[in-house]
């Protein structure tokens, strides 16, 4: 047997000795296998979970608000190119951007606005600004699920300065639990994407006397144009 | 690193005396009770997530082999390869020779509290590859070449004029004038430095929070978003974790994220968790050519079927920590080794013998708070007790104390002597105390009274006046008053 052969068979063979007993049987094993199989769902929380849809958008403003995320809600699809250029004018940012090579993002009419000098591919160090489209968004905590294909790199989650996410209305969930329904039935074989990003809020560091500072690796800003959403309800 | 557990008594009393260190803990005793705190108040669910963390986490402890051979099947299905290590050494080989397949010279690290246990950039430097830790806490005391305080923020014994000394003396390529006092300065120049160190590193290695046996992924929790740059930029990703950190589903994980930020810094969630599921798809643009996990026991198992088994459940959130009377009152580095506070008191004489970390679970005022505030309700104080047990039978407490110990449980296994005894001692220091109400020493108690007064005792003994009020009452009312309760 190989050394490394040996230390796997020499650890499974030490906690079986631990929990006294044997290799699992078919019959220990196969409610195990099930349980892998059907992922049950544990308790989820009422905050999200409670709520109908457009509670739940609602929600996840609030809560991506609280953690410093920014959030522009555009009734209109052909509306997004103008909301980004706009932001990115309040900003004072520069409008040239890296966007994701998502076929899911020429559903907008970027040449509406054609001074947007737009690069189609993953980020690099002296990208600013990165636009991406998401996977989803959970309600519970103001969270955004964002996977990885060739089309999505992850770099643009995470180098540019400022990041810009085009997020659908019918993207936002209530608890994370509904997100990995969608994940699964979007990749039935299990062939997951090789990284799933959770982002809530943008980057940032407590590690010098507990104060907070935004932007310590990732993304300093993080803006969602949240696009088909009704109109927040008023106060009152 | 090498372990000084055996000297934390010198080491705590060292600390105490340290007053820039007291201020550092300050700031750490007013922030993470408090934001914890409101973060649990608002959510009306946290206790029955609790309950339902500890029953995930338990099922996985009595079918670990089952889940461990599942995780490694998902691993190697989606490309990735699985390494089994027995120990720190068997570890830290894997992972040099996983660096040696491209000739690696620099290695980028998220923080891991696994790669401090096996003291992996010791290592790597040793053997010519130059290890660069990212996260900013973890960058700033590698610099000062010093262990981390704190597991979650290990850097929380300084404050900004350390940092600001540490970035001058490191990063002296920058003009010296610069202005470097505020933590905004600070944390743009490690922005800066470090940018250039993910580009060029040749192998980045994280640690886990999470590993699924359902899908094979590795799960990191990050608010900077350093560990996402180490794993997604070099050509290689290792992921470092102890086998225990091992769940079932993404369910699963769910459930027990829910608790894990809230518990360490009272965030409802943290900015990045990231699930990573073998290497780069074909077609993609960017992430690691090759992921390996590398799973270590390092003792863990050994722990499993016995009273710390239930130890093998924590989730490294560090709120036993950030509550405890001991740790705030001494810091991490006083505990010797990468684990401190209660969490460590149990952990580190599991993993370094009882010998060398015995003193650990003595440090404990027994407050309870610690199991109290754990989100994977780990017995904390129980388990200290259970080392203080073995201790004593193996004979490595003080003679002093197994004396006294002795001694007490010769007059303990004598109901009248033990009241006589105890009856006049009080007396006496009762009529000795009257004046002042307090000795400022008292022979035979130096160790107490050379830091504080003790108060005289008030001239009865607690059995006395128990014995006087159970006669004066009816039969029927034993009920304890608030004050005798309190006493108990």
């Amino acid at each position: 047997m190989s050394e490394a052969a040996s230390a796997r068979a020499q650890i499974l063979a030490g906690i079986r000795a631990a929990l006294k007993r044997g290799p699992l049987g078919e019959a220990a094993s196969a409610p195990l296998a099930a349980r892998l199989a059907q992922h049950p769902r544990n308790l989820i929380p009422a905050r999200a979970a409670s709520l109908d849809h457009a509670g739940r958008v609602d929600l996840f403003v609030g809560m991506a608000e609280e953690v410093q995320t920014t959030v522009d809600r555009v009734a209109d699809p052909k509306d997004v190119p103008a909301a980004v250029a706009e932001y990115l004018t309040g900003q004072n940012l520069p409008a040239e951007l890296v966007m994701a090579p998502d076929p899911a993002l020429d559903a907008y009419p970027w040449a509406d606005r054609p001074m947007l000098r737009i690069r189609r591919d993953r980020a690099q160090d002296a990208d600013a600004v990165s636009v991406t489209p998401a996977f989803a968004a959970i309600a519970e905590t103001g969270t955004l699920m964002l996977t990885s294909d060739p089309t999505r790199p992850t770099t643009l989650n995470l180098l540019p300065d400022t990041h810009i996410v085009v997020l659908r209305a019918d993207q936002v969930v209530g608890p994370y639990e509904e997100a990995w329904t969608r994940l699964r039935t979007a990749y039935p074989n299990g062939d997951w994407p090789r990284t799933i990003n959770f982002i809530t809020g943008p980057s940032r560091t407590g590690d010098i006397e507990q104060r907070i500072q935004l932007g310590a690796h990732g993304p300093r800003r993080l803006h969602i144009v949240l696009v088909g959403a009704a109109a927040a309800p008023s106060a009152a | 690193m090498q372990p000084t557990s055996h000297a934390f008594k010198a080491n705590a009393r060292q600390a105490l005396d340290d007053g820039v260190l007291r201020r550092a803990l300050d700031n750490m005793r007013g922030g993470f009770p408090a934001k914890r705190l409101a973060a649990v108040n608002r959510l009306p669910e946290f206790e029955a997530l609790r309950d339902a963390g500890k029953t995930i986490k338990d099922h996985v402890l009595e079918n670990l082999d089952f889940y461990l051979e599942a995780f490694e099947r998902n691993v190697v299905a989606r490309g990735g390869v699985v390494h089994w290590c027995r120990t720190a050494q068997e570890a830290r080989d894997t992972i040099l020779g996983i660096c040696r397949t491209v000739d690696a010279k620099t290695v980028t690290k998220g923080k891991s509290m696994v790669a401090e246990e096996i003291a992996l950039n010791d290592y790597l430097e040793a053997n010519g590859v130059e290890p660069i830790e990212t996260d900013l806490g973890e960058y700033i005391i590698q610099l000062r070449h010093e262990p981390p305080s704190h597991i979650i923020a290990p850097a929380i014994h300084l404050l900004k004029e350390h940092v600001e000394t540490a970035f001058r003396a490191a990063h002296t390529q920058l003009d010296p004038n610069r202005p470097l006092s505020e933590p905004r300065q600070l944390t743009d120049e490690a922005r800066a430095i470090l940018r250039a160190k993910f580009q060029s590193a040749d192998v980045g290695i994280t640690g886990a929070n999470f590993l699924i046996a359902e899908t094979g992924s590795t799960v990191i929790v990050t608010n900077e978003g350093n560990g996402d740059l180490t794993q997604t930029l070099p050509k290689i990703h290792i992921v470092l974790a102890s086998l225990e950190k091992i769940v079932p589903t993404l369910e699963d994980a769910s459930t027990i994220l829910r608790l894990l930020a809230r518990s360490a810094t009272g965030q409802e969630f943290s900015t990045y968790t990231t699930f990573s599921t073998g290497p780069r798809r074909p077609g993609d643009l960017d992430g690691p050519g090759e992921f390996h996990v590398v799973l270590l026991d390092n003792g863990r198992t050994a722990m499993l079927g016995t009273e710390f088994q239930d130890m093998l459940r924590c989730i490294r959130c560090s709120a036993c920590m950030n509550h405890c009377p001991v740790y705030g009152a001494v810091g991490g580095h006083a505990y010797g080794w990468v684990y401190p506070g209660p969490m460590g008191s149990v952990l580190t004489p599991g993993l370094l013998g009882v010998a060398e970390a015995g003193h650990l679970p003595n440090a404990s005022t027994f407050c309870g708070k610690c199991e109290s505030v754990c989100p994977m309700k780990i017995p904390l104080p129980k388990m200290m007790r259970h080392w203080r047990e073995r201790e004593f039978e193996a004979k490595l407490s003080p003679s002093a104390f197994r004396s006294g110990l002795k001694l007490w449980a010769f007059f303990a296994k004598r109901p009248a002597l033990y009241r006589a005894a105890t009856g006049l001692a009080t007396r006496l220091l009762g009529g000795l105390g009257r004046g002042a109400g307090r000795f400022r020493s008292l022979p035979l108690a130096g160790g107490w009274t050379s830091v504080r007064d003790l108060p005289a005792p008030e001239g009865r003994s607690f059995q006395s006046l128990w014995a006087a009020q159970r006669a004066t009452r009816r039969p029927h009312a034993t009920t304890l008053s608030p004050v005798s309760r309190a006493a108990q």
